[in-house]
């Protein structure tokens, strides 16, 4: 909707909301970058500012959902207005999980910082991890331009990264089964690679919020589907 | 078009002018039974003198014409046989502000059986006049003051005399010109509660600029602007997805 609301306080109150959530993405950008950063140089120092930093994210995700109620249950909000103030919600509960997945990330950093008798090259970890930075930041892109072809761009781009996941997931099984040494780091690695996952299917949920924000329905097709890990096993290999 | 969704209520090109001014540009509407339509926009926009074609209300006003087609039943309402007075008693209305007649509440609501004949002898008025009061949700709060002045009442409780007055009838279509206005919060969800309880006997259309209420109790809305209706759907629809870009506008109070 261009033209402003007659209660012009109301559009205050939205853009509020707006850039809330905006604070929230970005912070959730950060502690996945900083996860990866950690991880990929093998550097401890971060890591207890990146569990710290999550509470950041949660504390904002609370402030977001009392703004919202507030809006909704003084502003009667309709149409549009409410679908952008529960699209906002879900999407701000969609960052705080990855908030979380990040931390994860970062806590098994530290255990395989430490226990990783020889440094294994992950380059197939790092090439995940920049892609779904990427999807992350270009599905916030697409929330703060209301760009709802951007949205779905990032939507089609998660079965690559499925892909990606199943392939890293089998060579983690061929590594473990040869160097029974690095099953430690190795398993928690294999968490960090399904946390990424994750986060690359949490940005095709935004996107799917961005999509009914803009048509006021959920995209018509079944998302294609590519991660075959959970039905991958040994003999597979 | 079979039995059950044969509209109760059809307008078909309804043009409406006062003097030389047109009020309404040929509405074409179908109002169903047992469901509350409401008609909403902004002041000016021609939704009561809609409303007020559909029991010939606007006949007592100088200068309005009315054109094109009203049927209820399959009847055109302004065709050269029909009896006004009849149609009235088919189609009562509920006025914005509550206007009890200066009589007793007993009487208030036993005048209309009472000119259309509908009682045999004063056992059945009485039985009219304690259904009609209970199905406005009334009978509990004055059945040991029937005889006191209906003006006594409160505002709601005068708001629901009101509309035992116009059920007493027995009509097909009760129509409500903003009838919840004049009405504190706690007033207007009772009467809310009572259009839905009676909505199943009834083909209710609500004139309301309150744009909460009629996503509270109707099924369906016909936004009207400019003496044209906009658009017209199931309310949980124009409320949630509007199709049109006006209907959006106003419902969310942003200037179209």
């Amino acid at each position: 909707m261009k033209s402003g609301h007659i209660v012009a306080s109301f559009d205050d109150d939205l853009s509020e909301l707006n850039q809330m959530l905006a604070q929230l993405g970005g912070l959730a950008e950060t502690q996945f970058a900083n996860a990866i950063d950690a991880l990929e140089r093998r550097d401890n120092r971060n890591i207890d500012a990146i569990v710290q930093g999550d509470k950041q994210l949660d504390e904002l995700e609370y402030e977001l959902n009392e703004r919202a109620l507030e809006i909704i249950a003084l502003r009667s909000p309709v149409a549009a207005d409410l679908r952008r103030v529960v699209v906002t919600l879900k999407v701000a509960s969609i960052l705080e999980r990855i908030g979380d997945y990040a931390k994860n990330m970062a806590k098994r950093s530290r255990v395989i910082i430490e226990h990783e008798n020889s440094k294994s090259e992950n380059v197939s970890v790092a090439r995940m991890a920049a892609l779904v930075q990427q999807m992350l930041n270009q599905v916030l892109d697409a929330y703060a331009s209301n760009d709802s072809d951007l949205a779905m761009d990032v939507w089609d781009r998660d079965t690559e990264v499925d892909r990606m996941h199943t392939s890293l997931f089998r060579e983690m099984l061929a590594r473990m089964s040869e160097n029974p040494e690095q099953v430690s780091a190795s398993s928690h690695l294999l968490f960090i690679a399904k946390n990424i996952e994750r986060i690359g299917d949490h940005t095709t949920g935004i996107a799917e919020q961005i999509f009914f924000l803009a048509n006021g329905q959920f995209p018509d097709d079944e998302r294609p589907k590519a991660d075959k890990s959970s039905v991958s096993g040994l003999d597979q290999i | 078009m079979t039995e059950t969704n044969r509209p109760k209520i059809r307008a078909q090109h309804v043009e409406v002018h006062y003097g030389d001014a047109r009020a309404l540009h040929g509405i074409d509407l179908d109002i169903h039974a047992h469901e509350v339509t409401s008609l909403i926009g902004p002041s000016g926009c021609g939704k009561s003198t809609f409303l007020r074609c559909i029991n010939r209300m606007n006949d007592v006003i100088d200068g309005c014409r009315v054109n094109g087609a009203m049927f209820i039943d399959n009847e055109d309402i302004y065709g050269d046989h029909m009896d006004v007075v009849e149609l009235r008693a088919r189609v009562g209305m509920v006025f914005q502000k509550p206007n009890p007649f200066p009589k007793s509440i007993y009487d208030n609501v036993a005048y209309g059986p009472r000119i259309h004949g509908l009682a045999q002898n004063k056992d059945a008025l009485d039985n009219m006049v304690e259904t009609s009061l209970k199905r406005a949700g009334l009978w509990q709060e004055v059945r040991d003051r029937l005889h006191e002045s209906g003006s006594s009442l409160s505002g709601g409780q005068q708001q629901r005399l009101c509309i035992a007055r116009a059920i007493a009838v027995n009509p097909d279509v009760v129509l409500m010109d903003e009838p919840c206005s004049a009405l504190d919060p706690i007033a207007t969800a009772v009467i809310e509660e009572l259009i839905e309880e009676i909505r199943s006997e009834y083909t209710i259309v609500i004139v309301t600029h309150s744009m909460q209420q009629a996503a509270r109790v109707s099924q369906k809305t016909a936004y009207f602007h400019l003496g044209n209706i906009v658009e017209v759907g199931d309310t949980d629809q124009i409320f949630t997805k509007p199709g049109n870009k006006q209907t959006e506008a106003y419902i969310t109070g942003r200037i179209g």
